[in-house]
């Protein structure tokens, strides 16, 4: 079959492999209809991550076609249309049995290596180093799914395939992190970065009850993005102050909640971008945490800070003082998917939201290495790309 | 030799722990300064653009001096068994660094507030690498594991709780013929009688290490110890104790294994096997447990079908 392969840092090329197989009864073969690039896929890609192979398939979001089911596959069968939640999840463990998806402790067979990194091992991810368990990717014309029976959603007719694929990933997790804001009403909500993520948690936040949502990024096409689609009030950061506007916005106040939607590869100007880059390329600091400080030192005094941009080691400067000083609540985590899936397909259905408001290119599996140079450099405006086998 | 006390255990599994904590510690320098090293080295223009300092011929010549310097101590780092000497080169590196740092701080061609990052980056870093080399100098002869006999005594306690009954845990565990399934280090265990059975553990290379071994204490549903017998190539002896867990959480599995692989080649041989990274092996094999006891079966993925490193593919 045809995969996009991982071959180093910026380089991914779509291949020859063999076809996957069964390897746990639970498991079921999905042929590939429709995958999307995401922005953690971008980690990899900027060679961030550790623990990737050169040959390693990519892609942890995509849906399609059930055509081989394992022995004990009881709730899906062959033919089923089906999204796959992106942590693999046993359902039986402990952190599963308290819907904690992404730590199911019985789904990453390197977890000794995430234990070492991370003091405890999470989920495995597809798709997403040999850390998170050396799975196979979906970015491919056909995937092995394990635990058929816990994590794919089978999708009803009226639902199309880009209206279904990002219930995969990005849709739960922008809500996600609207959820652990806990908002209440009166709230002013700031999201950082305008990525699909970011702009999921922005329309989330209104959902869940926001007065007012804040988008924070530089590119004028994803703010406007923002401000179209979702009603978000934009800020440039390579424009304005963002301290200083948010500020002037709140009456002093800061931000209720601020959402950092941007994660370890956030972008700034000046000395602290120099400090940061500098501590990365000489290894003494894995994250760039520029997008954490910031919106830690925003948000309003007893306020919540939600991380869902992704960190994958050590940060350096965190304001403590700011966090423990001020009775900051700070959340964060991969997104339990397994959890949002029926939910927001149930709003999909209803109108509430549409997913496909965020996809502006749409291209062939074989196209994957152009598609991760254009959403990467945010060429052409894009904001999210869906590739499809044939 | 009998089953351990858990209080000798105890020791000895917290001193493995701290030394891994320090190798990885001196790894993760040792990594870091063959990053810097390489950079300097093959691309001195870039990195005296990105701290700032004018970028010619003679800074670029500096540069790679510092390099070759980064270098020499990263594969110090990453090769010699006892690395303290190795990161305290790394220390005087630094000091040299930002010497010249300060210096070019005061060259006015030099852009001050790139420089300035970049000083208190490599301050940040000297720092680290000072702590790194005291945790490592501070390391007694017996826990870096090299010269007394005592130290081919391997010591590690390692738990996981199961969502199980003590019952299930127990009795899937006491048929020894089980191991195999989830001790990847097994390819079989025969019982021989009601106490005895016959190991055949596999190695790199296909090679086979077989011993024999009896039960020494057996407690239904609380408790099974064993150990190798005489003629073995190693003296092993083993136990694994089941409690309920608080919260209700299924039932605690501990593992007390203690070996001593000394003596003859054999006897070495067979410590090398199973020696390396035992407290690691040991969880891993514990997961494994888990995942029969929970789930029926060790989950698989891509790239842990194949041995060794392999792509996360399919296979052919
Ligand atoms: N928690 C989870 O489960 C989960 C799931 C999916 C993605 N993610 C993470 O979410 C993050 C965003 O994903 P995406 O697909 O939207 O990626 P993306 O690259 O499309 O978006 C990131 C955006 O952040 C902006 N940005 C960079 N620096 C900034 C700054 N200083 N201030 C404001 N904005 C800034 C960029 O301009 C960009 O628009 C990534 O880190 C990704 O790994 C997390
Ligand atoms: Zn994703
Ligand atoms: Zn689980």
């Amino acid at each position: 079959m045809r995969a996009t392969c991982w071959m180093g840092k910026t380089d991914v090329r779509v291949q020859n492999v063999p076809d996957p197989k069964i390897l746990n009864q639970h498991d079921i073969i999905v042929r590939v209809t429709a995958t999307a690039i995401c922005g953690s896929d971008l980690h990899l890609y900027g060679g961030f991550m550790p623990t990737m192979e050169s040959g390693d398939i990519l892609g942890h979001e995509f849906m399609g076609e059930v055509v081989d089911t394992g022995r004990n596959v009881k709730k899906v069968k062959k033919g089923d249309r089906v999204v796959v939640p992106f942590p693999i999840a046993c359902g039986a463990c402990f952190s599963c049995q308290r819907r904690m998806y992404s730590l199911c402790e019985n789904s990453n067979p390197n977890a000794g290596i995430a234990e070492a990194m991370l003091g405890h091992s999470i989920s495995g991810v597809f798709g997403y180093s040999h850390m998170l368990g050396g799975f196979a990717g979906g970015q491919a014309e056909y995937v092995r799914v394990p635990f058929a029976d816990v994590g794919p959603l089978v999708i009803p007719e009226g639902v199309t395939d880009e209206q279904a694929l990002f219930l995969s990933d990005i849709l739960p997790t922008g809500y996600m992190g609207a959820e652990m804001c806990d908002i209440e009403p009166g709230d002013t909500v700031a999201v950082w970065g305008a990525g699909p993520v970011g702009i999921f948690a922005m329309k989330s936040a209104y959902l869940l009850g926001a007065e007012r949502v804040i988008a924070i990024d530089r590119f004028p096409y994803r703010l406007q993005l923002a401000a179209e689609k979702v009603g978000a009030v934009p800020i440039n950061y390579e424009e304005s102050d963002v301290a200083e506007v948010l500020k002037d916005m709140t009456g002093g106040q800061g931000p209720d909640k601020c959402i950092d939607a941007v994660g370890l590869e956030a972008h700034t100007h000046g000395v602290s971008y120099a400090y940061d880059r500098m501590k990365q390329a000489v290894m003494a600091e894995t994250d760039r945490p520029i997008v954490l400080r910031e919106a830690i030192r925003a948000c309003r005094n007893g306020g919540t800070v939600s991380v869902i941009g992704v960190y994958g080691g050590f940060i350096d400067k965190f304001p403590m003082g700011s966090v423990m000083n001020r009775s900051l609540t700070i959340k964060a985590g991969q997104c339990h998917v397994h959890r949002y899936m029926q939910p927001l397909l149930e709003r999909i259905q209803k109108g509430e939201i549409d997913p496909t408001m965020v996809i502006t290119h749409r291209m062939n599996l074989d196209q994957a290495a152009e598609g991760y140079r254009m959403f990467s450099d945010k060429l052409d405006n894009c904001e999210k790309v869906v590739l499809r086998p044939n | 030799m009998t089953a351990t006390a858990p209080a000798s255990l105890q020791t000895g599994q917290r001193s493995q722990g701290k030394q891994t904590q320090r190798s990885t510690l001196a790894k993760g320098l040792g990594w870091f300064s063959i990053g810097l090293g390489v950079a300097e080295v093959i691309t001195p223009g870039v990195v005296s653009k990105l701290i700032g300092v004018k970028n010619d011929a003679k800074t670029r010549k500096v540069l790679r001096g510092y390099g070759m310097r980064e270098l020499a101590a990263g594969f110090g780092i990453l090769t010699h068994s006892r690395p303290s000497g190795w990161v305290w080169s790394r220390v005087a590196g630094d000091v040299v660094d930002l010497a010249s740092l300060a210096t070019a701080m005061r060259t006015p061609a030099n852009d001050k507030s790139r420089l300035a990052a970049a000083t208190v980056a490599v301050a940040g870093i000297t720092a680290l690498d000072v702590v790194c080399g005291q945790r490592l100098s501070s390391q007694t002869p017996t826990e870096s594991g090299t010269s007394s006999t005592q130290d081919n005594n391997t010591k590690v306690i390692r738990s996981i709780i199961v969502n199980s009954s003590p019952e299930a845990a127990y009795s899937f565990w006491h048929n020894f013929e089980n191991l195999p399934q989830f001790m990847t280090y097994l390819e079989s265990v025969k019982s021989t009688d009601t106490i005895r059975s016959h190991w055949v553990a596999k190695g790199p290379l296909g090679i086979t290490t077989e011993w024999d071994a009896e039960v020494v204490r057996d407690e239904p549903n609380r408790l099974i110890a064993w150990k190798s017998l005489e003629g073995a190539p190693l003296d092993l002896a083993g136990s694994v104790q089941f409690e309920p867990s608080p919260g209700g959480r299924g039932t605690v599995i501990r593992v007390h294994m203690d070996f001593a692989a000394e003596g003859g080649a054999l006897k070495s041989m067979a410590g090398k096997i199973l020696g390396t990274d035992l407290g690691m092996r040991i969880q891993h094999d514990l997961r494994n447990f888990k995942q029969i006891l929970e789930l029926g079966e060790v989950t698989q993925s891509d790239a842990s079908i194949h041995s060794g490193m392999h792509p996360a593919q399919p296979a052919a």
